[in-house]
């Protein structure tokens, strides 16, 4: 336990101790928001779906937690080659607690990641329909970065080099983003998206966020949540076993 | 405290290493020279749990480091070639974290950690980030951490790689009076043959993954009839150059370089 815990204050303390990359990370969402949100705005009112920034503020919440998650893959790779994980790898503990203890690490930061856009969302004139559903919503916001996390401690462990990180961000992570309804209604899609988008688990993500803040849900709290623990369980599974067989 | 008796490891059709027995005595320094890809580093993998052995035996304190990990991995430090440390951590963090994770209890390692980051000369600066450190500062504080969690035997991978004089001297001086204190067993590898000659009781000389010599200094020098130990050296292993092919991690290392601008180090 001891070690699990220190593995993961470790990620915490990078997390807190680098606050340009803080600063810098909630750029990203914050431009999509007022530059998506407002953009977007008149056109979704005219088609008679109602306020776009408050449909949309969940799904930019959804994609920093998304983000944040899977970039713990990257400093994984950092540490893999560089040298600190080796130190780990040596150490009298299992493979597992260090994998649990990253991956945690990892989570909580992207927990705090999407409170922080869950302010600026609120800054930017986001407004949900209760306030104890801010609360509430984190839940959701947890349940997507253990699942994204652990899916990142999966890239992480699986892949050597700085460009095979490229090819996963370009064609898993972004596409996870975009064909999620982060920015979109799934409703009266064209078939094969509507495939597509309910076969990404981050639909599910954002569906629950979605629903919780501002009461509308493309699916259900049940479905959401028993398909994120679901994959949460398999993700973790996966990761702890890719990462058992790191060779150095 | 180190026993192997025919290791060899077996990449695809690459005899890395092949078939090598030697014994360490406890409490002594024992020295393993070679040329570039002579197979020391994957010797040393094979001895600290990164690496399954083809064949062979392998005892450390009596026990087989394959199948105890664990209790293995209790018993021996070890500090690598490239940098393990985490350079966004304090001096004081890092020790820190390595004694949580080799189970140190706590007041121990508060003792520990002081009475070795002052014995390293990094003390003053134990609250400052590792990443504003110089190369020979980091190195001290990696030997630091291998002697935290009182291990009977501490591997040294190339340590001195890219220090100045100055530091590895005073780094030597270090692992010397602690060898002596704590009757540590060091097992270490180096490309400096003064380092050796001063610094360890025995040495192994390989090459081609196999040992060509071993003994003390002054026994590999009569051997072969040389003035030096550098002399000596080349005496056993020809004067031609090994030329290793840059591995994934050479590249990535340069690529960190350039990223950072060239100053990891």
């Amino acid at each position: 336990m001891a070690a699990i815990y220190i593995l993961w204050l470790r990620e915490l303390k990078r997390y807190v101790r680098s606050r340009v990359q803080i600063v810098v990370s909630l750029g990203q969402p914050a431009l999509y928001l007022l530059a998506l949100g407002y953009g977007f705005s008149p056109v979704f009112k005219q088609a008679g779906a109602g306020n776009y920034l408050q449909f949309m503020a969940p799904g930019i919440v959804a994609m920093a937690v998304l983000f944040s998650s899977v970039f713990s893959g990257i400093a994984m790779l950092w540490d893999r080659q560089f040298g600190f994980l080796k130190e780990t790898l040596v150490a009298p503990i299992s493979r597992l607690q260090i994998m649990v203890g990253r991956t945690l690490g990892a989570a909580t930061v992207a927990t705090i990641q999407g409170g922080l856009i869950v302010v600026v969302c609120l800054i930017g004139g986001f407004r949900p329909h209760g306030w104890v559903a801010i609360p509430a919503s984190f839940i959701f916001v947890a349940m997507i970065a253990i699942v994204f996390s652990a899916l990142g401690t999966c890239f992480g462990s699986a892949i050597t080099d700085m460009q095979g990180f490229q090819l996963v961000m370009n064609f898993l992570v972004l596409p996870i983003f975009f064909l999620s309804g982060a920015l979109y209604p799934l409703r009266n899609l064209p078939r094969a998206l509507t495939w597509i988008t309910h076969a990404d688990p981050l639909s599910y993500g954002v569906d629950g966020l979605r629903g919780v803040l501002i009461g509308a849900w493309q699916f259900n709290f049940a479905l959401d949540m028993i398909l994120l623990s679901a994959l949460a369980a398999v993700f973790l599974c996966a990761g702890a076993w890719l990462f058992s067989r790191i060779q150095l | 405290m180190i026993r192997v008796q025919n290791l060899s490891k077996t990449f695809d059709k690459f005899e890395a290493v092949k078939g090598i027995s030697f014994d360490v005595a406890q409490g002594e320094i024992f020295a393993f020279l070679g040329p570039n890809g002579a197979g020391k580093t994957t010797t040393i993998k094979m001895l600290t749990t990164l690496l399954k052995p083809t064949n062979g035996s392998i005892e450390l304190d009596g026990l087989d480091p394959w199948k105890h990990q664990k209790q293995a991995r209790q018993r021996f430090g070890i500090v690598f070639q490239d940098p393990s440390l985490d350079a966004e951590q304090t001096a004081y963090e890092n020790m820190e974290l390595h004694g949580v994770l080799y189970h140190v209890p706590r007041k121990i390692r508060t003792e520990r950690i002081e009475n070795l980051l002052k014995t390293f000369e990094l003390w003053e600066r134990r609250d400052d980030y590792v990443k504003t450190f110089s190369g020979g500062m980091k190195r001290r504080l990696e030997i630091a951490r291998g002697f935290l969690h009182t291990p009977k035997i501490l591997f040294l991978d190339e340590p001195t790689l890219g220090l100045d004089p100055q530091s590895r001297n005073q780094l030597w001086t270090h692992v010397k009076n602690i060898n002596e204190s704590e009757r540590t067993t060091v097992f270490l590898t180096t490309h400096y043959m003064d380092e050796a000659d001063r610094v360890a009781h025995r040495i192994a000389i390989m090459d081609h993954g196999a040992i060509v010599a071993q003994g003390t200094s002054a026994q590999l020098k009569q051997q072969t009839g040389a003035d030096s130990l550098e002399n000596a050296f080349l005496a056993l292993t020809g004067t031609s150059l090994r030329d290793e092919a840059a591995s994934s991690t050479d590249r990535m290392r340069q690529f960190a370089a350039a990223w950072r601008g060239g100053n990891r180090r």
